[in-house]
């Protein structure tokens, strides 16, 4: 068993990934819309034949571009689940949990026994002699978990399994993959967009920006000390990327200086981020006089209550990704907060922690 | 109103008591025969050349896919009569074709076969433009995702592409069936007005018009139940299909 080595190169899209993931692990791609996450799931399922590339499962090659291998997708051992349930509408849900089974030559009797455990396991049994067009979003995607689970595939895929269910059912099936995904036994790709489904969900992260693999590693690491904008902003962290100089502080690619507290040796020149959390920021209308401390002139861009908190979300300036601030709404009201206003976002050195990009 | 009006004017017509006898005249008998014998013959004609068209149209993606598809569909707002005279110039005896066949000794123009012809040729388009929209709805994520549970393609078509098009194929095809019984100009340019060989029930009505109204009528509502039917199981099969 050595689990999944896949590389997908496809030109029109702009996309070359390569991602590794353990047997029995989960391991989420996280990414922004467009960034090839959808595609690299496509070409490791033999729905579509990269330009260059590679798929090995377990030992077996199901891609080999250079020997112009391509093993047909129903020979491949994996089931996808997407966005939509995608349920065959002319079968009843127990039916379609049979499919597998049935199309991989188990007799009638077994398929039947495998569609009621598996239904069982999403607490669907109530929804068996249903028709798909009688079921919730929410209890179609449960079907729709219990088919693929079915197969009983080496690789699980899942492509944005939640992303088309309402707030108030998607943390039901997140729970119920949790369930059904953690056991230690499943092998399976997650492509998400939610940091929610990478924490409750994920042994690993690889975060996909542009086509190409910005940073990987396991959920916390990723999402407590981001390398990349992308996965800064999934966690909610206010990151800066830039270089190291010579007094171990960030230097920006537009120049400012960044200070922070770093737990490891900075080389000058090393490529590095400098992170904040968006509580830690303070905002003044004008420019306080003060220790090290970090500044960022900011024009807001959005303003967003959030009960006890409000956020301002600063406009992208081109050399880092917007920064937030949240502040009480006592604040933001003696500040008298409107989108456009020019303000100065404020972080303490000892609340900025420095660390390099390894790359 | 403006459909049911006719209708009951023309039931107000029918002569109930000779109605019996006027429906089972030998001339009515062979029309009738002879229709449904042609419709059925032209429905699987077009069942024949009409999936295959439909798959191009529905799954494929090329230059000038919509120029074909116009072109396919062109019978469908054609007047039959010019369709008529199309065929004539195709298979007719001095037509394109026409002329290498009668070498061999076939001869269509003015047979019962060019009846099933003139009928498969306007009734097509409605089994393509049905058979197209049941292909389109059923989609090809239904067949990847089949795939990737396992399903060979043979099993994909047979567990999920057929029975997801069945129905916009049963419309279609029943729709073909329809407007072939109902084919008038294109037959009678194409294939002319013989007893037992080329006159369908519409030409029939057509013809006794002149000699005895009462039969021309009593044939029409014969044709008035034989659509109601149509239009009754198309529907009863629910909203599968574009028509």
């Amino acid at each position: 068993m050595t689990g999944l080595r896949a590389h997908a190169a496809v030109a029109g899209r702009g996309v070359d990934i390569e991602i590794d993931a353990a047997p029995g692990t989960v391991t989420a791609i996280l990414g922004p819309n467009g960034a090839g996450k959808s595609t690299l799931l496509s070409v490791i399922a033999g729905l579509q034949r990269p330009d260059r590339g590679r798929v090995e499962l377990d030992g077996r090659l199901l891609t080999d571009t250079e020997r112009g291998l391509a093993v047909a997708p129903h020979k491949r051992g994996m089931a996808l689940l997407a966005q939509e349930a995608l349920l065959f509408p002319h079968m009843s849900a127990a039916a379609n949990v049979a499919f597998a089974p049935r199309s991989t030559g188990r007799s009638r009797r077994e398929a039947k026994d495998i569609a009621a455990h598996w239904l069982d396991a999403v607490d669907a049994t109530a929804l068996a002699d249903r028709k798909p067009g009688e079921l919730s979003g929410g209890q179609a995607q449960r079907v729709a978990v219990a088919r693929a689970l079915a197969a009983e595939p080496q690789l699980l895929l899942l492509d944005e399994p939640m992303a088309s269910l309402d707030v108030s059912t998607a943390p039901a099936l997140r729970s119920l993959l949790r369930r059904v995904l953690r056991t230690g036994q499943q092998t399976a790709l997650l492509v998400t967009h939610d940091a929610l489904d990478a924490l409750a969900l994920a042994d690993r992260v690889v975060v996909v920006e542009g086509g190409r693999v910005v940073e990987e590693g396991e959920v916390r690491q990723v999402l407590s000390r981001p390398r990349s904008a992308f996965a800064a902003r999934v966690a909610g962290i206010n990151l800066c990327s830039g270089e190291i100089d010579a007094d171990a502080n960030l230097v920006t690619e537009s120049g400012d200086v960044v200070y922070g507290a770093s737990d490891e040796v900075l080389a000058p020149g090393v490529r590095a981020v400098a992170v904040f959390r968006p509580t830690a920021v303070a905002v003044y209308s004008e420019l306080p006089h003060g220790s090290p401390r970090n500044h960022f002139p900011i024009t807001v861009a959005e303003i967003e209550n959030r009960g006890d908190l409000v956020r301002l979300r600063g406009e992208e300036d081109g050399h880092h990704a917007a920064l937030m601030a949240d502040v009480t709404p006592a604040a933001a009201a003696d500040l008298d907060l409107t989108v456009g206003a020019s303000v100065h976002f404020v972080v303490k050195a000892t609340e900025t922690s420095i660390y390099p990009v390894f790359n | 109103m403006f459909v049911i009006l006719p209708l009951v004017a023309m039931l107000g017509e029918v002569e109930w008591s000779r109605f019996g006898a006027l429906i089972t005249s030998e001339s009515s008998v062979a029309a009738l025969k002879l229709s449904l014998k042609t419709a059925t013959a032209s429905t699987i004609v077009c069942i024949v050349l009409g999936v295959p068209m439909a798959a191009v149209l529905a799954r494929s993606s090329f230059r000038g896919l919509s120029v074909l598809r116009s072109l396919i569909l062109l019978p469908l707002v054609l007047p039959p009569v010019v369709g008529g005279i199309a065929l004539l110039y195709t298979f007719g005896r001095k037509g394109l074709l026409g002329s290498e066949l009668e070498m061999l000794g076939i001869r269509i123009a003015f047979s019962t076969t060019a009846v099933v012809l003139a009928q498969a040729f306007v009734a097509l388009p409605f089994l393509v433009v049905s058979l197209e929209g049941a292909m389109r709805t059923a989609g090809q994520r239904f067949e990847a995702v089949a795939a990737t549970l396992g399903a060979r393609p043979t099993t994909v078509l047979r567990r999920v592409t057929l029975p997801l098009v069945l129905p916009g194929l049963l419309s279609g095809a029943v729709l073909a069936f329809a407007r072939s019984l109902g084919e008038f100009g294109a037959t009678l340019t194409f294939a002319g007005s013989l007893e037992g060989v080329t006159r369908t029930l519409p030409l029939e009505i057509y013809l006794q018009r002149e000699a005895d109204a009462d039969a021309a009528v009593a044939l029409s509502l014969v044709l008035v139940v034989v659509a109601v039917v149509i239009v009754v199981a198309v529907r009863g099969r629910g909203s599968a299909g574009t028509l």
